[in-house]
């Protein structure tokens, strides 16, 4: 391991600290995905993206960086990096994506909410004061700053009055339902996935896509928060035949996404063992996550196409009803 | 190899209850179907802390860092050993001891 892994993990924990995110990005990228939706702010119940699908093209800028300057990312800045980062946000000096390696990421969270709504659900968001949960230094094992971080989101659902929050991708769900009730005594959110919901309510599109898809179960969803059966309810409804790779369900495979952050080399190989698995059954594959989509995608090339599960959901519902011509 | 074993290092790496590294039968069902093909975590690492090998668990910083906290392993050990939790406790036991990043 080389030694600035530390001070990356030192320079993630500072920043969530300091600036409430591991990454902090400017608000305007934040809340771009609300644009056209006209949500009320706060509610009883809230649609919350913890920033995760909005982070990754930083991350991205970051990873491509640290492919330049080392093993890992920030890792040209040693011990002297964490001082200066303390007072300057270093990461927002590496990481300017473009619109376009936004768009996709900004697409998802806007899905989901065009879903829900079709789905009759009524819902607000907390719009700047939606915060990133603290995953990766939880991952990371920095309880201390966790713990005190889960206590300012706390406040912030406590500050909205919000009694149920309707997550997007499963590590602000295993973080808001799973681990913040160990670290806040008398926490008493209500915490479900929007795909939990969506089959719940028994939500079928309009029109039927015709199609095999290879299904990638998040780790985080299927092992930690037993998220199995509404993916691929909400598929099949959606007209999908779904096809499990050798790994699926609650024995899913990792795409390697969590070792990036401190060894994107491992990552990568293993999102490229993941994708020769899905492959083998289809040709096209479905995330639900925005860490396994942007794995995969970079280890697919031109072998699969990856795409997110509401763009499916989302390309179910459009158009004239009935059977689709075959597209996906 | 370490020559000093420091008794209470079980107890030092698991602040939290649920760190049971010593559940473990060494059965290497972890290590078989393990996407990464880590070779001593969780076994070999979590002997060690048992055993009090200091020495030994701090030259394994990367496995204990590269673990993908999937859960694979945890689901198929025999023993319901808390692997990723066992494993996250080891992390802020470097972050703590190794890394000082909490605890000033
Ligand atoms: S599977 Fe469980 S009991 Fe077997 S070696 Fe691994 S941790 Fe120990
Ligand atoms: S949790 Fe870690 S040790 Fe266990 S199977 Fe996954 S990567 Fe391997």
């Amino acid at each position: 391991m080389p030694l600035a892994a530390s001070d990356t993990i030192a320079i993630l924990a500072d920043n969530l600290r300091l600036r409430k995110s591991v990454l902090p990005i400017p608000a305007a990228n934040a809340i771009r995905w609300t644009e056209g939706l006209h949500l009320p702010r706060g509610g009883d119940t809230v649609l919350y993206t913890g920033q995760m699908y909005q982070l990754i093209p930083y991350i991205e800028q970051l990873v491509a960086a640290e492919e330049r300057l080392g093993d890992s990312f920030l890792a040209g800045f040693t011990g002297f990096g964490r001082q200066v980062n303390r007072v300057l946000n270093l990461a927002g000096f590496m990481a300017h994506p473009s619109s376009a390696e936004r768009s996709v990421y900004d697409r998802i969270p806007h899905n989901v909410a065009l879903l829900l709504r079709r789905a009759g659900v009524d819902f607000g968001s907390l719009f700047e004061d939606d915060l990133y949960s603290g995953a990766l230094i939880y991952d990371l094992g920095v309880d201390e700053v966790l713990a005190a971080h889960a206590r300012t989101v706390y406040a912030v659902f406590q500050k909205y009055e919000v009694k149920e929050v309707i997550t997007i991708d499963p590590h602000t769900t295993n973080m808001l339902r799973s681990v913040y009730p160990t670290l806040i005594p008398g926490y008493d959110l209500r915490v479900r996935s929007y795909l939990e919901v969506l089959a719940e309510r028994g939500f079928g599109p309009t029109r039927r896509l015709a199609g095999e898809v290879a299904i990638h179960d998040s780790c985080v969803f299927a092992r930690y928060e037993g998220v199995v059966d509404a993916p691929r309810q909400l598929l099949d409804k959606a007209g999908l035949t779904v096809r499990e790779p050798a790994h699926s369900g609650t024995m899913t495979w990792c795409c390697g996404g969590p070792a990036e952050s401190l060894f994107p080399k491992r990552a990568a190989e293993q999102a490229a063992r993941r994708v020769g698995e899905l492959r083998a059954v289809a040709g096209r594959a479905v995330t639900m996550c925005p860490l396994c989509f942007v794995n995969l995608e970079k280890a697919a090339e031109d072998v699969i196409a990856i795409e997110d599960i509401s763009d499916y959901l989302l390309r179910a519902c459009e158009g004239p009803e009935g059977e689709s011509d075959g597209q996906l | 190899m370490s020559a000093t074993l420091q008794p209470d290092l079980a107890e030092r790496v698991g602040m939290d209850p649920s760190f049971n590294p010593s559940a473990c039968m060494n059965c290497g069902i972890c290590t078989a179907v393990c996407p990464l093909g880590l070779r001593h975590l969780p076994r070999e690492v979590f002997a060690y802390v048992v055993l009090g090998m200091e020495g030994e668990v701090l030259q394994h910083q990367e496995e204990v860092f590269s673990c993908l906290l999937c859960k694979l392993c945890e689901v198929s050990c025999p023993a319901g050993v808390h692997i990723t939790e066992n494993v996250r406790a080891l992390r802020h036991y470097f972050d703590r001891n190794v890394f000082h990043i909490e605890g000033r």
